[in-house]
């Protein structure tokens, strides 16, 4: 979705770098690759790219994601 | 579509009696009430009834039906013919308010024994449907869960493609006893609604996130139920916008009769207080912005869409409706005055910039917040527009004399 891109920095995306486990479940899920694992941590590494559809959170084991999307 | 001979038969091949247990049929015949509460056309539609058999209400694509340890399960054909081609029509062309789905439970393609896979997905017909054209020459279990008729990614985010639905399916249709392995394939974009964790605590299931594509999933199985990183990502192509326009199309034109009603009376209002052939000849010309407006905004937009400056869907509409206003305007020089000209390019922008606005509720990269962040701005500015063509349109026919 390279070509395709909606407002920046507007995403709630958030990520507790010290709770993650490294389990790359968010990377897996995630539709638009805004995760990547390095070093046993995952790191958001394109937050203009998330639209919000909380597949990370609601797969994150450790509760380390959270997303809040507006009424939309 | 898909008459139910609610009597002796439901799948017409009594013929075939190694495929059929007819004990198991007598039992099974008294438990099942109508299945075809389809038409109800609320926002979120009725969950279908505990006693609702799979494959009861004979459909077309249902081949027959095989013996299992947890009952009888409809063998579907992986083929897509004309009535399949004409329902996904008439779902995709959005004028039929009827909810397109099939009957939820454990269906199955080719010859599955306990150890083939098995595959989950929505009950929306055009999602099955994507699905089974996929499966030729694979024998799998399809588990199709109660998503009210909704596809995989809406149903998961309106929390209808849900981690309880599917350990509930999992139960109701005694899965376990029809496979060895506990495994689920789901489908990647079910991730928003299901927590694959509390899938396999709640029925002992292990979730495995299948390809966002259906028509990946052979290459899905064949990598050893391992996903490209390429099948992970979603895309948003011309073809896939083009399919979404005829619902938008046909979403814009509702309102339309009452609009092009308003704009008549509007155009007939004057100094002559109210002169029907001003209605009529200032009318059409109105008319005409709004119907371009319609064609900017709901078609021209989707299709064009990363092809047009801007980033917000309001500004992309506005740039797409310019376009033909100004047109408009250069048509009709001679014959308009100022005020009508600024009133027309004013009508067709924002128009154009609203319906574009619309569709960000159609894609699959627009985050709420950011949709919510651009109406906060976008809507004062074309309420504000839209009250000054109104008073321009209609002053410039006071002026005239």
């Amino acid at each position: 979705m390279k070509d395709l891109r909606y407002l920046p920095d507007v995403s709630t995306i958030k990520l507790n770098t010290e709770a993650c486990i490294g389990c790359g479940t968010c990377e897996l899920v995630c539709p638009h690759g805004v995760f990547q694992i390095a070093d046993k941590k995952a790191g958001i590494v394109d937050s203009d790219g998330c639209m919000e559809c909380g597949a990370c959170a609601m797969n994150c084991p450790v509760e380390a994601i959270s997303v809040s999307p507006g009424v939309g | 579509m898909g008459d139910m001979k609610s009597g002796e038969s439901c799948c017409g091949n009594e013929n075939d009696s190694s495929a059929h247990n007819s004990e198991n049929y007598e039992v099974l015949l008294p438990m099942a009430p109508s299945a075809g509460d389809e038409c109800g056309g609320s926002s979120l539609g009725e969950s279908s009834g505990i006693y609702d058999l799979p494959g009861y209400k004979l459909w077309h694509f249902v081949e027959d039906f095989i013996d299992t340890a947890a009952g009888i399960v409809p063998r579907v054909k992986t083929s897509i013919d004309r009535e399949d081609q004409y329902g996904t029509l008439k779902a995709r062309s959005g004028f039929n308010r009827m909810r397109y789905s099939i009957t939820p439970g454990l269906y199955c393609v080719g010859s599955p024994d306990k150890d083939s896979p098995v595959m989950v997905s929505a009950n929306y017909k055009l999602s099955f449907d994507a699905l089974r054209k996929e499966l030729n020459g694979i024998n799998t279990w399809v588990l199709v869960i109660d998503t009210r008729g909704i596809n995989v990614w809406c149903a998961a985010g309106e929390g209808t493609f849900s981690t309880d639905e599917v350990i509930n399916r999992v139960k109701l249709t005694g899965l376990e006893k029809v496979v060895n392995n506990r495994e689920l394939i789901l489908p990647q974009l079910s991730a928003t609604g299901v927590n694959a964790k509390k899938v396999k605590k709640g029925c002992g299931f292990k979730v495995v996130w299948g390809p966002i594509r259906a028509m990946d999933i052979k290459r899905f199985l064949d990598a050893g139920k391992k996903a490209e990183s390429e099948m992970r990502l979603v895309t948003f192509s011309f073809f896939e916008r083009v399919v979404l326009i005829p619902i938008e199309f046909s979403m814009a034109i509702k309102p339309l009769m009452w609009i092009l009603l308003t704009v008549f009376i509007l155009s007939g209002i004057g100094s002559d207080i109210f002169s029907i052939s001003d209605s009529w000849t200032r009318g059409l010309l109105m008319a005409s912005a709004v119907i371009s407006a319609v064609f900017a905004g709901a078609v021209a937009a989707p299709a064009l869409l990363p092809w047009i400056p801007g980033k917000a869907f309001s500004v992309k509409g506005a740039i797409t409706g310019l376009i033909p206003g100004i047109c408009l305007v250069l048509f009709n020089f001679k014959s308009i005055m100022f005020l009508e000209m600024a009133a027309i390019v004013l009508v067709i922008t924002i128009l154009s910039s609203y319906l574009a606005m619309n569709f960000t509720g159609a894609t699959p990269f627009t985050s709420p917040t950011g949709v919510e962040a651009e109406m906060k701005k976008a809507i004062p500015l074309q309420a504000a527009g839209i009250i000054i063509a109104v008073i321009a349109w209609v002053g410039a026919n006071f002026l005239t004399i």
